[in-house]
């Protein structure tokens, strides 16, 4: 019988496990053999160039889109091996911020935090009411619950899905492109926010990002994706990786291509002067 | 070109270079048999635009080719940056495509694509049959309030339309039907053209069509912005099917809809038969209603409402399928709506001919 958990009786098994998972859409690799643990109650940062392979990343880990090879652990659990209402259940153990917020447009911000709360859970209406204010306030939304969503700004968006995410209390928030959309400033608190949820809930927190910004301020474990050599290409702290890193395509990426481009050769035997 | 004191050979680019005035051919120059080095000297050049750099891009790749060094010190700095960004070599995307290549890979790839719709089409169908047979064992994550709001926008939301079209082409069908009639003075008969006519089968793709314009693409539309905004994705993610929340409440609303609007549709297009043969015909309003009962039968009714019934499952489908399986751009869902309408309209006339083809052999 294959063994579809990550067995260790010592510790609780990490939330997110990756084992030599291989994406692909076809015949057309993206990115092959990825190993990679997010612990418990921590930040982890996928980031790499635009066509890496990221948000299909973030698509395999919340159960969106399964493996071409290799499995994607959750809580322990081979999370393609379970059934799919087991599958279901596991889903809801986390929360997700989509790139454009992804709320449904046809229900003001209190519905859309109320219907999952109303799905799959008893709580009184009166709770739900209560809960839906609380989770908007949580994200400097309070009194915001009657309107749609197109009526809000991008970042407000941003932040009433953020809010949605959370509604169910889950285990691990994900974030894709948080910051994309949106003006500095406005990126910039929705990073501090991520922060100051992530050390009040203790949730871990998983950030797929390209913005620099972002992930410095963020800080965290993070792997880089490469989409020359189709792998994690490095893996550590982003201000260390940038300070001891050796990988051209990720110093590239960490310094704006200021460190390693340069300017392509004009020359065809190496002695032009430019 | 000429050959200088250090053995490079220099090339002279003077006067103006401009788009639309004749430029020399990199092919006519005449190359030394030794040339290790290429010097462009642009003293004499005066004014230049994207044309100088249609000779210096091939003149580069020639270098390239003959293993000869660019000097460009004297270019122009901008000239000079321009010239790197034409000149840089970009990695060629990988294709995955290839397969396509040639008339047989062509076909081939078009017939995989048909069979993989195909598929596709039976398993939104079977995941379809799942969500009714759960919603019947109560076990349906399906939301009253949705069914309500659907029904209201595919019920009595298209009335006007329905009663408008439905007047008319009961209007248009006894006036046309009405001038063969009378050279053989049977033009009574209009009541029963109008009667079988829209009962039995005008009424129903009357209002399919109708409906497959209204609905059916405002389904696709809908649920393909979703599609593109992820707010489909973000019902997956909290294990709420999309199928059971999103496509059940519409197939249904249409399902229960259509029957009801065709009843409509029938009543008005009689109405419009009724002003023709009352006030162009000359009969009395009881005098065309006798005709019409005499004539018409239940049967007629109930092939009509069956008709439109199937047409509704079938506008259902193909508008939530079209919307579910749409694209993750914009243009994507301007395709899901015109493909909802297209196949609406081509399973309604498929439909329609099996229906008929099936009365007619059971004598119905």
């Amino acid at each position: 019988m294959a063994d579809n958990t990550t067995s260790n009786r010592n510790s609780p098994p990490p939330p997110i496990e990756v084992r030599d998972l291989t994406m692909a859409y076809g015949e057309r690799v993206i990115v092959r053999d990825m190993n990679f643990v997010v612990p418990a109650g921590e930040i982890f940062i996928v980031m790499g160039g635009s066509g890496c392979g990221k948000t299909t990343l973030l698509r395999h880990l919340i159960g969106l889109m399964a493996p071409a090879k290799g499995r994607v652990f959750r809580d322990g659990v081979d999370f393609w091996a379970l059934s799919g209402a087991e599958q279901d259940r596991m889903k809801r153990r986390s929360g997700i911020l989509f790139q454009g917020g992804a709320l449904w447009s046809a229900m003001t911000l209190a519905e859309n935090i109320a219907l999952p709360l109303r799905e799959f859970t008893r709580y009184r209406e009166k709770e739900i009411r209560e809960i839906c204010e609380l989770k908007l306030s949580l994200v400097g939304l309070a009194g915001f619950g009657d309107y749609y969503p197109a009526a809000i700004s991008g970042g407000m968006r941003k932040r009433a899905s953020l809010a949605r995410a959370m509604a169910l209390d889950p285990e691990v928030l994900f974030f894709d492109e948080p910051s994309a959309g949106l003006d500095p400033v406005s990126a910039r608190r929705l990073d501090e926010l991520i922060l100051a949820l992530r050390e009040s809930l203790g949730a871990t927190v998983v950030v797929i990002t390209h913005d620099l910004a972002s992930i410095f301020a963020i800080g965290g474990m993070a792997i880089f994706l490469d989409s020359g050599s189709k792998s994690i290409a490095a893996r550590g702290r982003p201000r260390e990786l940038l300070d001891q890193g050796s990988n051209p395509a990720l110093i590239d990426f960490l310094t704006r291509g200021e460190r390693h481009t340069k300017l392509p050769a004009l020359r065809a035997d190496g002695s032009s002067k430019i | 070109m000429a050959v200088s004191a250090d053995g490079a050979v220099v090339l002279s680019l003077a006067g103006e270079w401009q788009l639309g005035r004749p430029r020399p051919a990199v092919s006519q120059l005449a190359w030394p048999e030794v040339a290790p080095r290429l010097r462009l000297d642009c003293q004499a050049l005066r004014q230049w635009d994207s044309s100088i750099l249609l000779y210096l891009r091939p003149l580069w790749e020639e270098c390239q080719r003959r293993g000869i060094a660019i000097d460009l010190d004297d270019l122009p700095p901008g000239l000079r940056r321009l010239l790197v960004l034409a000149t840089a070599v970009t990695a060629p995307l990988e294709r995955d495509d290839l397969a396509e290549d040639g008339f047989v890979g062509r076909v081939g790839e078009g017939s995989r694509q048909v069979l993989v719709a195909a598929l596709q089409v039976c398993t939104f169908v079977g995941e379809l049959c799942v969500a009714v047979l759960k919603l019947l064992v109560g076990r349906a994550r399906m939301r009253l309030g949705d069914l309500i709001t659907e029904s209201a926008k595919a019920g009595y939301q298209a009335l006007f339309i329905v009663s408008l079209i439905g007047y008319l082409i009961g209007l248009i069908l006894a006036f046309i039907g009405a001038i063969p009639l009378k050279w053989f003075g049977a033009q009574i008969y209009t009541a029963s053209l109008i009667g079988i006519g829209m009962l039995r089968l005008m009424a129903a793709v009357m209002v399919g069509v109708v409906m497959a314009g209204r609905t059916a693409a405002s389904f696709a539309a809908e649920l393909g912005t979703m599609q593109t905004n992820e707010e489909i994705d973000a019902l997956r993610c909290m294990g709420v099917p999309p199928m059971e929340f999103l496509v059940l409440p519409r197939f249904l609303a249409m399902t229960l809809m259509m029957p009801l609007l065709c009843v409509y549709g029938d009543i008005l297009s009689l109405a419009g038969g009724l002003t023709v043969g009352v006030f162009y015909l000359g009969f009395g309003t009881v005098e065309f209603w006798e005709q019409l009962v005499l004539t018409t039968r239940l049967e007629d009714l109930y092939v009509g409402v069956f008709t439109s019934w199937i047409f509704g499952m079938l506008l259902g489908i193909c508008g939530c399928y079209q919307g579910m399986n749409c694209g993750r751009d914009s243009a994507a869902v301007g395709r899901a709506t015109t493909a909802a309408v297209v196949s609406s309209i081509v399973c309604m006339v498929i439909a329609t001919a099996l229906i008929t083809v099936l009365t007619v052999l059971w004598k119905i």
